[in-house]
């Protein structure tokens, strides 16, 4: 089985969980800029969590499957959809063979991630099929999707895993199937939300003015254009030291703040280095890293200090949450 | 996190890299600068735990570019990746510290319902008051041939006019120096090393370039940096090495590790190529 590309999209790569366990020889770790919306993907066409799924960013590609392929889709809304029909977010279908799944407008959210029961067939380069652009190695030839390119993907057994939906397509004549099956909020649209990005204090939070500290809490930050997976430069009021630290580079993290000399604060995001030598003002507590991965460049945020035994606790909370929707999905798949 | 794997393929690194530019013999056989396993006493003043989000731990072991610092840090990134704690993913040595990644759900049970950050900074302690076995350094001696200057090292004359020397002495102390693979950051298998011959010790540039070709060999302050993939950098850039330094599908993926000693052998164009086709 396989996905064919007729139209590429703007940027849409295979990604994963991350490489973990390389970061000591520099090795990127990358993967899903929005892990809840892939790893819930993943769970609605029953494959594992850590499957690849095709993060596509902003406009979406045109993608043909050859052969009936259940798929799901979570994140971002860009109007997908097969043929005239549009296609449900957060809900596992089944394509009948040959249909092609197109997207269209941007109502909500930066990122869709698209899973395949079965996942895609790339080679895993040092244990991760996620794709890093500037390295090009990973995911599918360690670039974005060109036109022309054929991915291996899939299995055939959607029948197993939603009992009753193959004959459910048959039935209806349609190009598509959705399943019952369905995420219930808070997994649906996070971006839809307005609320100020959590962080934890950094190591240089204290080396930060009392002025800017305020700042940093209070004022509205932009995101500025030349934003990427790797990092989101912000623009707003400068923040200013008390005086000019030399730092020597050492480990930083997915959503380390850090604050370059000119003032300008950059929140590291999923194609971050491994070592940074700014200072660290602040980290976004992870709960909160889909919802970052979600907005778009030109968009404003503002930032909401909590403790670090806080950000766990909501870590925790939420890594129940998403062992609840699986559970969920698990009770659901086999119909009323 | 298996590290025996990984010891022996740098064996196997070694004997691909080093024979053809060895030839008086590697300083493996040189007992004089095999170091002994050594006892070292990382006294309580000697390091401190700062958390960095909720999923990293950094323990950091001094404030400066030091080689012992550095060996120090390297040490216990070395023990801990004898000596898996369930639930952290990744161990990152730098030049002063060693930052511990870990899944907050790994240390979600607790019966003092102590937050995980706490509970593994106590598992950090604890390894850290029993003292760590510096582990015999594998005194692995990688030499690396550089084409100094000409359009692979745009900035060795400039480099050497504000040092006050000679292309040609740059070159010289540039071999002559004792340099160590302090950290991997930056980019995949960027190597920082440290022990470069106070002499050359320059700042970065101004503006940085936006290319650099892989295999660059570059100086700031008083380090040597090998451009691992093209990037964008600020360094002086002073010669090309045909070896290559990240390779992905590799394990481990990266020529030089941690604690290697480093020799720049200087070699003419010719062999630059040679070398370079036969890498290929």
């Amino acid at each position: 089985m396989s996905v064919r590309v007729a139209k590429p999209g703007a940027l849409s790569t295979l990604q994963d969980l991350g490489r973990f366990g390389y970061q000591r020889f520099g090795v990127v770790v990358g993967g899903a800029m929005d892990a809840w919306s892939h790893r819930a993907a993943n769970l609605l066409v029953g494959n594992c969590e850590s499957e690849a799924t095709l993060e596509i960013t902003l406009i979406g590609p045109s993608l043909t499957f050859a052969e009936t392929a259940l798929i799901a889709l979570c994140g971002a809304d860009l109007s997908p959809r097969v043929g005239e029909r549009p296609l449900p977010l957060g809900r596992p279908a089944l394509l009948r063979a040959g249909s092609q799944l197109d997207f269209g407008r941007r109502q909500s959210g930066c990122r869709a991630y698209l899973a395949v029961r079965g996942g895609f067939h790339v080679a895993p380069v040092m244990e991760s099929k996620s794709t890093y652009l500037r390295g090009g190695f990973g995911g599918f030839h360690g670039r974005a999707l060109r036109h022309g390119d054929e991915i291996p993907i899939g299995a055939d057994d959607a029948e197993d895993y939603y009992p009753g939906v193959g004959r459910m397509l048959r039935e209806s004549g349609d190009s598509f199937y959705a399943h019952a099956c369905a995420l219930v909020p808070p997994f649906a649209i996070a971006a839809k939300t307005s609320r100020a990005i959590r962080v934890v204090g950094g190591q240089q939070w204290d080396a930060l003015t009392d002025s800017a500290r305020a700042q940093f809490l209070s004022a509205a930050f932009r995101i500025t254009p030349n934003s990427d997976r790797m990092g989101y430069r912000l623009e707003g009021p400068k923040l200013e030291l008390r005086e000019p630290i030399e730092m020597i580079s050492e480990g930083v993290t997915f959503g380390t703040i850090q604050l370059p000399p000119d003032g300008n604060a950059i929140v590291l995001m999923a194609d971050r280095q491994t070592t940074g030598g700014y200072p660290k003002i602040a980290n976004v507590a992870s709960v909160d890293l889909p919802l970052l991965a979600q907005m778009v460049p030109g968009q404003s945020l503002s930032f909401e200090m909590i403790s670090l035994d806080e950000a766990q606790r909501l870590y925790l909370a939420g890594e129940q949450d998403m062992g609840a929707v699986a559970q969920a999905i698990q009770r659901q798949r086999r119909g009323p | 996190m298996e590290v025996e794997p990984q010891l022996r393929a740098r064996d196997e690194h070694a004997a691909q890299v080093t024979p053809h530019l060895d030839p008086g013999g590697s300083a493996q056989g040189d007992p004089a600068i095999l170091d002994k396993s050594i006892v070292n006493s990382i006294t309580a003043a000697g390091w401190r735990i700062e958390p960095m989000g909720d999923g990293c731990l950094i323990v950091e072991f001094g404030q400066r570019v030091d080689a012992e610092i550095n060996r120090t840090a390297r040490s216990v990134a070395h023990y801990m990746l004898a000596h898996p704690i369930e639930g952290v993913v990744d161990i990152v040595p730098a030049f002063t510290s060693v930052t511990v990644h870990y899944r907050p759900e790994a240390f979600s049970d607790s019966p003092a319902h102590d937050p995980p950050h706490r509970q593994l900074r106590r598992r950090i302690e604890a390894i850290l008051a029993q003292g760590i076995t510096h582990p015999i350094d594998v005194a692995r001696l990688v030499e690396v041939p550089v084409c100094y200057g000409g359009d692979f090292g745009p900035d060795l004359t400039g480099v050497a006019a504000s040092c006050g020397l000679a292309p040609e002495q740059v070159i010289e102390l540039h071999g002559a120096s004792p340099h160590v693979v302090y950290m991997l950051g930056f980019a995949p298998g960027f190597p920082y090393l440290g022990g470069l011959d106070p002499r050359l010790a320059m700042p970065r540039r101004a503006t940085p370039r936006t290319k650099i070709p892989a295999g660059t060999v570059a100086i700031a302050r008083e380090q040597t940096a090998i451009y691992s993939i093209e990037t964008p950098g600020g360094w002086n850039l002073i010669g090309r090495t045909p070896l290559k330094l990240f390779a992905p599908q590799a394990s481990p993926p990266c020529l030089l590790q941690l604690g290697d000693r480093v020799r720049f052998v200087p070699i003419p164009l010719e062999l630059f190529r040679t070398l370079e086709a036969q890498q290929a």
